[in-house]
């Protein structure tokens, strides 16, 4: 298992690398010249300070090694400082905004996984009854409603006209001096919203996947054989069926994260959410590319790391994928 | 026995339209394509023409879906943003298929270095968060409706090489290219007329699919404002409007939305149909 482990990091470091290295070319399509912003508005700037600069922050070197020079800061950490007005360094940043996405984002990963998986279960179970079409077509509408609208309705129907929930922000005024449990209370209340709608995507297609995944299992001799030797219909689905149809599930979840954390833009913009989703938009409109660079590299970072989560996760509860992997 | 023989003999088109949910998609995939065509004639109001007499109207009999915030008709709006849709759809895909069809089958045909060095890129561009890629491209660019194409098409080919790079892996190793080959056919050949050719049905499936996850993209990127660029309609730049008259006009919320909903659900049943109607496994063992 360590092995498996150990192998499977060691393929982590060329990926870094390679994400490094997309996140340093796209930034470098970007017209004009760093400098500019120090420059543009200073009619004093003449061509020689303009050079002086370049030499100063190591513009003037080809192009590879710049990467590399780049490359050093990054590994430190060290992504330079964001253009906005506070010029503050990107990683302190980001670093403050991460706990926010990531806890929204794991609350709605539980969600889906709480409610598709029984949803996915039940409709294979019962393949063709009333119930499943039913499930059927409200995944078929979940996989064609775009997040964002939903947001809006729910804001119109729970925020302004029934006036139960909160539609911006993390916390209420009052929360600064208020208990611990009206502190908790406020902070869930403002949660709902985003953490239902981030999941609302992932709910439709875990749960398709679920379905097709039971149905292929329950149809496999084993299953027959565990009936057959008179076993109880819910022993069989519930022991012997939803093992091997969890499995494959890990893996989807694992794919599902650049999604989930891409999708933090949208959610976080419309609730105003201060996380990092809605800083990198924030700095999208700015042209802050600092900022910019610094996200795209944490947020396809974090989907390694998620990734590698899901393929030990794998590995720990299939014995087939450690004992027989050559690659 | 004859019921098993007819399903066995049926067309591809048969089976299609044998489908309830198949055969709705692809009717609101035809009603889009004509509202698109026809817009200028079936549009009851100029889309871009301001009324400020008649701001945030509901619903009513001049204006069947209400007035936006300068008074501009909404369903006239609707009707020339489902030519956008349309475009964005298909020209994102175009290109998503172009680059997936080309670098899978290179990656297929070839196997080796170059496979292994493809399928890592294709790994690589996977582990971006693509809305991650395609905000910072934007702010790289501008936002246009043509750099939104773009960037939509150059970040979702990975699928399409991936399906089409699986197919060449195993119509490679058949009788009938082997045959072609001992005719003295060059790769080229090979690749464009027999290969290319049976690998396409997948790819049919995903470029449906893929549709309405092009139009969802820009709908997300325009609502968010660096999408399609007012006063140009788009669904996605009308719901903006939306959540700035939240509390006043909810119809500038719903409508747009609906429209999107309804186009991508459409597509999705369209392509899921061909998907079920291509498997051999749903006409041959039934």
């Amino acid at each position: 298992m360590m092995m498996f482990i150990g192998k499977r990091i060691a393929l982590m470091v060329p990926m870094l690398l390679g994400i490094t290295m997309i996140s340093f070319l796209v930034m470098n399509l970007a017209p004009g010249e760093p400098i500019d912003v120090l420059t543009n508005l200073n009619p004093k700037a003449t061509a020689e300070a303009r050079e002086r600069l370049r030499s100063h922050y190591g513009l003037n070197q080809p192009l590879p090694v710049r990467y590399v020079n780049w490359l050093k800061r990054v590994v430190r950490l060290d992504l330079g400082y964001s253009f906005a007005q506070d010029n503050r360094p990107v990683w302190d940043k980001i670093r403050e905004r991460i706990p926010i996405t990531l806890t929204i984002n794991a609350l709605s990963l539980l969600l889906i996984i709480i409610v598709a998986i029984p949803i996915g279960i039940y409709s294979a179970v019962h393949q063709n009854s009333i119930m499943d079409r039913i499930l059927t077509i409200f995944v078929f509408i979940g996989f064609a409603t775009p997040t964002f609208w939903l947001a809006l309705l729910l804001m119109i129907l729970f925020g302004v006209h029934l006036g139960w929930l909160p539609i911006s922000g993390l916390q209420s005024i009052q929360a600064a001096h208020a208990g611990f449990w009206f502190v908790l209370g406020d902070r869930a209340r403002h949660l709902l919203l985003p953490v239902l709608v981030s999941a609302f995507g992932g709910l439709a297609g875990l749960s398709r996947y679920m379905r097709s995944n039971m149905l292929e299992v329950i149809r496999q001799d084993y299953i027959t054989t565990a009936r057959a030797k008179g076993l109880k219909e819910a022993t069989v689905i519930g022991k012997h069926a939803l093992r091997n149809a969890l499995m494959p599930i890990i893996t989807i979840l694992g794919f599902s994260l650049p999604g989930l954390i891409g999708g933090s833009v949208i959610f976080e913009t419309i609730f105003a959410i201060p996380g990092m989703g809605q800083m990198f938009y924030g700095a999208v409109m700015a042209r802050d590319y600092p900022l910019i660079m610094g996200i795209l590299l944490i947020g396809a970072s974090l989907t390694l790391v998620g990734n590698l989560l899901a393929d030990i996760s794998y590995a720990l509860v299939d014995p087939r994928i450690r004992v027989g992997s050559h690659d | 026995m004859t019921e098993q023989n007819r399903k066995k003999s049926s067309t591809f088109s048969q089976r299609l339209l044998h489908n309830k949910l198949a055969v709705a998609g692809l009717v609101v995939v035809l009603l889009l394509f004509a509202v698109s065509i026809f817009a200028p004639a079936i549009a009851p109001y100029d889309p871009n023409a301001i009324d400020l007499k008649n701001i945030l109207m509901p619903p009513d009999g001049s204006h069947l879906l209400g007035t936006d915030q300068l008074g501009r008709d909404i369903l006239s709006r609707m009707i020339w943003g489902a030519r956008i849709s349309l475009k964005v759809g298909f020209v994102a895909v175009g290109i998503a298929t172009l680059i997936g069809t080309i670098l899978g089958t290179i990656s297929g045909y070839y196997g080796g270095i170059i496979d292994m060095l493809i399928m890592r890129a294709v790994d690589l561009m996977l582990c971006f968060p693509s809305f991650f890629l395609i905000l910072t491209v934007i702010a790289v660019l501008e936002p246009s409706i043509w750099n939104i194409m773009a960037v939509i098409g150059f970040t979702s080919w990975m699928g399409v090489a991936r399906l089409i790079r699986a197919e060449i892996l195993t119509i490679r190793e058949r009788e009938f290219i082997l045959a072609a080959r001992s005719q003295g056919a060059g790769d080229l050949r090979i690749i464009l007329r027999h290969i290319i050719p049976n690998a396409m049905a997948p790819v049919l499936v995903s470029a449906t699919l893929g549709v309405a996850g092009a139009i969802l993209t820009e709908s997300a990127l325009s609502f968010l404002g660096i999408g399609v660029q007012p006063p140009t309609p788009s669904w996605g730049n009308m719901l903006t409007a939306g959540k700035d008259n939240l509390e006043y006009a909810w119809w500038l919320s719903l409508f747009p939305g609906v429209a999107i909903l309804i186009t991508v659900l459409g597509y999705n049943l369209l392509g899921e149909g061909i998907r079920d109607a291509l498997d051999p496994r749903n006409y041959l063992k039934k």
